[in-house]
C-alpha cells in the first residue's frame, strides 16, 4: 500500500480517469446527477455502496458504456466518448458483471480475444499476442485449462478466464464490476489478490465496485462511498471507513475494529438485540 | 483437438488460422465447383464432366461451347452467387440477432421480397425482370422498415428477431391474399417464384449479382473479427473497443442488400440462409459466425440442390428451392441425431 | 404476490371474458345478412326455423369453432414458449403446421381427399407425428430448448419442399392448398367441430395444469430439479399438449400461424412471467383476437370476406411490433 502511495505523488496532479459532473440515467430514471469522481493513477480504487446507489452506473459510465446525459467522464484529459474505440480499449479495459461466453468456446480462444484492440486486419495474430495471452492465462492460473470449454468450468474458474481476458487486453487502467459475486469465500480472496498483484507488481490503475465492505477496506487503496448517486466520502479506507459512515451509507449499526491480520478497519454490524432495541427506542 | 495455428510473414503481416474450419472450407468449395461442373454437364444434352472442362477453357467443340457458356454457365454462376450470398446473409444475421432463428427467412426478408414479385406478378402481370426489380425493392423495403422498427438506442438482438417476425406475419398475409386473389395461371407461376427457381436465368442475372457480391464480401469479411467479438455481449465487446451499433448497421445493411439481390435473382430460395450457418458451424465445429465457411456452404447447398432436381425430376420440373429444403433440413436432421450420439449440445 | 394486484388479475380476466362474449355475438350477428341481437337471442335460445335462425345456428357453429381455435392456439403457444424458453417458439416453428400441411396435401393428391372434414384426421396426425419426430430428435429426456426448436426448424425446412413439390406438379393441389394454408374459419360446420372438439377440450385443461410446473422450469433446469419438478414429465407433457392442441386447431382451420406467438407476447406484457395467470389469459384473449378478426374480415370484404389466418396477421402484425418495443427488453 505504501509502494502504491509512493506512485501516486511521483505523477503529475491531473490523473488519468475520471468523472467530470455527470448525470448518469437509464431511459427517464436518473441514478446520479452532477457526481464528480476523480481515480487516482495507480490506485486500487474500490467503490461501496448499498444495492442501487449506482455504483454499477458509475463503472459503466467510467467505461465508456453508458454515455452521460450531461457532463463528461474525461480519459487522458479528452472525453471518452470523442476518442476512437480501439484506442481507449488499449487504455482502459472492462469486466462486465454478467457476461455471455460464445457456444463452444474454449478458454485459450475466448481468452485471446482480448487481444481485439491491438490487432488489426493484416496483424491478426501476432507473437507478441500469443506472448500476453499465455502470459495472462498463467497469471490467472487457467494455463491448463486452455483446450477446455469454457461452459464446462466451474464459477469460479470462469471469473478467472474472463479477468484473464481482460488481462489480455494489457490496459493500464482495468475497471472490474463485482468480480467475486457468486465465488465462494477462497476463490474471493484469490481473485482480490490477484488484483492486488496487478496493482501493486504492474502498477495498473484498478477500479472494482465490491459488495463486501471488508474486503474492500481490507484491499483498497482509495474507497468512494456512495449512496443514492453522491460520493458520501472517499479515501484511504483509514481514513474514512468509521461506525458513523457506514451508517450513513448503508443505514448499518456496527462497530469498526483493526483489522487483526492486516490493521485495516473492520466493519463488525451491532448484534440484532442491541440493533432492535435501538430502533425501538428511536419510535 | 488444437486447431488453431498462426501463420506469420516477416513484416507484421500475421493471420490466425483454425485448420479444422480451413479445411472445412475448402472441401466445401471443392463440393461447390465439382458439382457446379457435373450440373453443367446436366440436360437434354449431357456432357461428361472433361467435356465440360475442355468447354470451359474455350477447347470444346462450338456447340459445346454454346450450351456451357451461353446457357448452363451462367445458371451455375446463378446458383453458386446466390448460395454464397444467402449463406453470408444468413450466417450474419443469425450472429447479430444472436439467435439461430434469427435468418432472414424468419424475419421475413424472402417474404418482403416475395410480396414484391408477387405484386409484380398478380397485379400487373409484369414480365421476369419487373417481378426481380420488384422483389429487389421488397426485400431492401422490409430490411429498411425491420431496422428502423427495432431501432430503440441500438438494435437489441432479439427486439430484432421479434419486430422481424411481426413484419414477416404481416406480409405474409399480405402474401396469402394476393394469392387467393389471383387467377389459377399467375397463381401457379407466383408459386413457383415462391419456392425459389434457377430455371433460365442468363448472365444479365450474373453480373449485378456478381458485382455486389465483390463489393460487399469483402467489406463484410474485413468486419468478421469485431463481429466475432459482439458473440460476447455488448459490454465486452464496447470494453474490446468494438463500435457495436455501427457494426451491426453496416453488416445489415449487407446483409439485407445480400439477401435481397439473391432473392430477386432466384426467388427466396428457402432454408438456405437459416440452414447454410448451421451445417457450417457444426462442420468447422469453432465458434463464431463462420462467415466464410457458411458462404461455401449455402453455395455447395444450393447447386447441389439444383443438380439433385435435374438428376431425378428433370431440368423444368421442380424448382431448386423444393430440394434445398428438403437437402438441407434433412442435413441439418442427420447432424443432431449424430451429434446427439456424439454428446455434445 | 400482492392482493391487490391479484384482484386486477382476476377483474382483467374477467372483463377479458366479457368482450370475448361480446366479439362472440358479433360473430354471430355480423355477416353477409346482417343480424340484430334480438335475431341472435331468438336464435340461440328459442329457435323456431325461421331464415335467421338457421343463419344463426351456420354461424354459431363458426363461432364455435373460432373460440375453441382460438383458446388452442393461444394456449399451444404459450406452452411452448415456455418449454423452449425461447419467446419466438410457436406451433409453426416447431413444424406442426408444416406437418399438418404436409399430410392434408398428401390426402388431396394422393389419396382423392376432397372434404374438410376428411382433411381433419390427416392433418392432426401429420401434426402428431412431427410432434413425436421433433420430440425424439430433440433428444427426448435430454430435449434443449435448442435442440427442440432446430429439429422443428429442420423437420419444417424438410416438409415445406414436399409440400411446394406437390404443388407445384399437381395444380389441383394447389387450387385447394393456397386457400387451406391461408386459415380460414368458413369451414367451420357442426361435424368439422365435433371432431376436434375432445382434443381441444382435454388439451386445454392439461395445459392449464401445466401452469406450475412450467413456472418452475423458466427459472432453469436446476433451478426446476431443486423445487421438485419433474423436468422430463413436463417436458413430455408439454409437447403432447401443444401437439394436440394445435394439432386439432390446424385441421380444423387450416396452418393460422401467428395467434399462437403473438397473444402468449401481449399477455406476458401485463401480467409477467406467472404461467398461472399466462395460461388462462391467453386462452381467453386469443380468441378474442380470431374472432375479431374474423368479423372484421367479413365485414371489410363484404359480401366476399377475408380469410381469418390474413386479417390476424394484419392487426396482429403492427400490435405485436409496437409492444416489442415499448417493452424494456423482449425478452422472455
Amino acid at each position: 500500500m505504501s509502494g502504491a502511495q509512493k506512485k501516486n505523488t511521483r505523477r503529475s496532479t491531473v490523473n488519468r480517469l475520471s468523472a467530470e459532473n455527470v448525470t448518469l440515467a437509464y431511459d427517464q430514471r436518473v441514478i446520479a446527477e452532477h457526481l464528480s469522481v476523480e481515480i487516482p493513477d495507480h490506485s486500487f480504487t474500490v467503490v461501496v455502496g448499498p444495492n442501487a446507489c449506482g455504483k454499477s452506473t458509475l463503472l459503466r459510465a467510467l467505461s465508456r458504456m453508458l454515455k452521460p446525459s450531461e457532463g463528461r467522464v474525461l480519459l487522458d484529459g479528452q472525453a471518452i466518448h470523442s476518442l476512437p474505440a480501439k484506442k481507449v480499449a488499449r487504455t482502459l479495459g472492462l469486466l462486465p458483471q454478467s457476461s455471455v461466453a460464445p457456444d463452444g468456446i474454449t478458454v485459450g480462444d475466448l481468452v485471446a480475444r482480448g487481444r481485439y484492440p491491438h490487432q488489426s486486419l493484416l496483424r491478426q495474430w501476432s507473437a507478441e499476442d500469443e506472448r500476453v495471452v499465455r502470459e495472462s492465462m498463467a497469471r490467472t492460473g487457467v494455463a491448463d485449462l486452455a483446450e477446455r470449454y469454457v461452459d464446462e468450468l466451474s464459477g469460479g474458474q470462469r471469473q478467472r478466464v474472463w479477468i484473464a481476458m481482460a488481462l489480455a487486453q494489457e490496459t493500464p487502467l482495468l475497471l472490474l464490476d463485482e468480480p467475486t459475486t457468486y465465488l465462494d469465500i477462497q476463490h474471493q480472496i484469490d481473485v482480490l489478490d490477484l488484483c492486488a498483484d496487478l496493482h501493486e507488481e504492474q502498477g495498473r490503475t484498478l477500479v472494482a465496485v465490491l459488495h463486501d465492505l471488508n474486503h474492500a477496506a481490507r484491499y483498497a487503496t482509495h474507497l468512494i462511498a456512495l449512496r443514492e448517486g453522491r460520493v458520501i466520502a472517499q479515501g484511504a479506507p483509514k481514513d474514512i471507513v468509521t461506525a458513523e459512515l457506514v451508517e450513513e451509507v448503508f443505514g448499518l449499526r456496527c462497530q469498526v475494529i483493526d483489522d487483526p491480520e492486516t490493521g485495516t478497519p473492520l466493519v463488525v454490524p451491532a448484534a440484532r438485540a442491541s440493533r432492535t432495541k435501538a430502533e425501538a427506542t428511536k419510535v | 483437438m488444437k486447431t488453431n495455428r498462426a501463420v506469420r510473414v516477416p513484416g507484421g503481416l500475421s493471420v490466425r488460422l483454425d485448420v479444422r474450419a480451413f479445411t472445412v472450407v475448402v472441401l466445401l468449395m471443392l463440393l461447390a465447383l465439382g458439382a457446379s461442373v457435373l450440373l453443367i454437364g446436366t440436360g437434354d444434352f449431357p456432357m461428361s464432366a472433361s467435356d465440360v472442362l475442355r468447354s470451359l477453357a474455350g477447347q470444346g467443340t462450338e456447340g459445346q461451347e454454346f450450351i456451357v457458356t451461353e446457357l448452363r454457365l451462367p445458371r451455375v454462376l446463378v446458383g453458386l452467387l446466390v448460395g454464397a450470398s444467402l449463406g453470408i446473409g444468413g450466417a450474419l444475421f443469425q450472429s447479430i440477432s444472436r439467435n439461430p432463428l434469427g435468418s432472414p427467412d424468419i424475419l421475413g426478408l424472402g417474404q418482403g421480397a416475395t410480396a414484391g414479385a408477387l405484386t409484380v406478378i398478380v397485379l400487373f402481370s409484369g414480365s421476369a425482370n419487373q417481378v426481380a426489380l420488384g422483389a429487389l425493392a421488397g426485400g431492401l423495403l422490409t430490411g429498411t422498415a425491420i431496422y428502423v422498427l427495432a431501432w430503440k438506442r441500438g438494435v437489441h438482438g432479439y427486439r430484432l428477431v421479434l419486430v422481424g417476425i411481426g413484419v414477416s406475419a404481416v406480409v405474409t398475409a399480405v402474401n396469402g391474399y394476393l394469392l387467393t386473389k389471383s387467377d389459377i395461371v399467375d397463381a401457379a407461376r407466383a408459386v413457383v417464384w415462391m419456392t425459389g427457381s434457377l430455371d433460365g436465368r442468363d448472365w444479365d442475372q450474373v453480373w449485378p449479382l456478381l458485382a455486389l457480391c465483390a463489393v460487399l464480401v469483402p467489406v463484410v469479411l474485413a468486419n468478421s473479427r469485431a463481429l466475432r467479438m459482439t458473440e460476447m455481449g455488448d459490454d465486452v465487446s464496447n470494453a474490446l473497443g468494438v463500435r457495436v451499433e455501427r457494426l451491426r448497421l453496416v453488416l445489415m445493411l449487407s446483409a439485407v442488400l445480400l439477401t435481397a439481390s439473391a432473392t430477386a435473382a432466384a426467388g427466396p430460395v428457402s432454408f438456405v440462409a437459416l440452414t447454410a450457418p448451421q451445417l457450417a458451424r457444426r462442420l468447422t465445429r469453432s465458434p463464431g459466425p463462420n462467415l466464410v465457411a457458411s458462404m461455401c456452404m449455402g453455395a455447395a447447398l444450393l447447386v447441389l440442390a439444383d443438380f439433385v432436381s435435374q438428376r431425378a425430376f428433370g431440368a423444368e420440373q421442380l424448382p431448386v428451392g423444393v430440394v434445398t429444403g428438403v437437402v438441407g433440413g434433412v442435413y441439418l436432421l442427420w447432424l443432431l441425431v449424430t451429434e446427439r450420439r456424439a454428446g455434445r449440445i | 404476490m400482492l392482493p391487490g394486484r391479484r384482484a386486477i388479475r382476476t377483474a382483467g380476466l374477467l372483463v377479458s371474458l366479457a368482450v370475448l362474449v361480446l366479439v362472440a355475438l358479433a360473430s354471430i350477428a355480423v355477416g353477409a345478412k346482417e343480424l340484430s341481437l334480438g335475431q341472435v337471442w331468438h336464435g340461440l335460445f328459442d329457435a323456431s326455423g325461421t331464415y335467421a335462425d338457421t343463419v344463426v345456428s351456420d354461424r354459431l357453429s363458426r363461432t364455435l369453432l373460432g373460440l375453441l381455435a382460438g383458446a388452442a392456439l393461444g394456449l399451444a403457444g404459450a406452452v411452448l414458449q415456455a418449454l423452449t424458453r425461447n419467446p419466438l417458439a410457436d406451433p409453426g416453428l416447431l413444424g406442426l403446421n408444416a406437418g399438418a400441411s404436409a399430410a392434408v396435401v398428401t390426402a388431396i393428391t394422393f389419396f382423392g381427399v376432397t372434404s374438410l372434414s376428411g382433411y381433419v384426421w390427416f392433418a392432426f396426425c401429420g401434426a402428431a407425428a412431427v410432434g413425436a419426430i421433433v420430440w425424439f430428435l430433440g433428444g427426448r429426456r435430454g430435449a434443449t430448448p435448442v435442440r427442440l426448436v432446430l429439429a422443428g426448424t429442420a423437420i419444417s425446412a424438410a416438409l415445406y419442399g414436399y409440400l411446394q413439390a406437390v404443388m407445384i406438379l399437381d395444380d389441383a393441389a394447389l387450387g385447394r392448398m393456397r386457400f387451406w394454408t391461408v386459415g380460414s374459419l368458413a369451414s367451420g360446420s357442426d361435424e368439422a367441430v365435433m371432431q376436434v372438439v375432445p382434443f381441444l377440450v382435454v388439451g386445454s385443461l392439461l395445459a392449464l395444469l401445466l401452469a406450475r410446473p412450467l413456472n418452475a422450469m423458466a427459472m432453469g433446469d436446476d433451478t426446476a430439479k431443486a423445487l421438485g419438478a419433474d423436468l422430463n414429465r413436463t417436458r413430455a407433457l408439454s409437447m403432447l399438449v401443444a401437439t394436440m392442441l394445435s394439432g386439432a386447431a390446424t385441421a380444423a382451420c387450416g396452418p393460422i400461424v401467428f395467434v399462437g406467438l403473438m397473444v402468449p407476447h401481449v399477455v406476458r406484457s401485463f401480467t409477467g412471467p406467472d404461467q398461472r395467470w399466462i395460461l388462462p389469459y391467453a386462452a381467453v384473449l386469443s380468441p378474442v383476437l380470431l374472432l375479431g378478426a374474423d368479423v372484421l374480415g367479413r365485414i371489410v370484404a363484404r359480401p366476399a370476406e377475408l380469410q381469418v389466418g390474413i386479417v390476424t396477421a394484419i392487426i396482429g402484425g403492427p400490435v405485436f411490433i409496437l409492444l416489442v418495443r415499448r417493452r424494456r427488453t423482449a425478452q422472455l
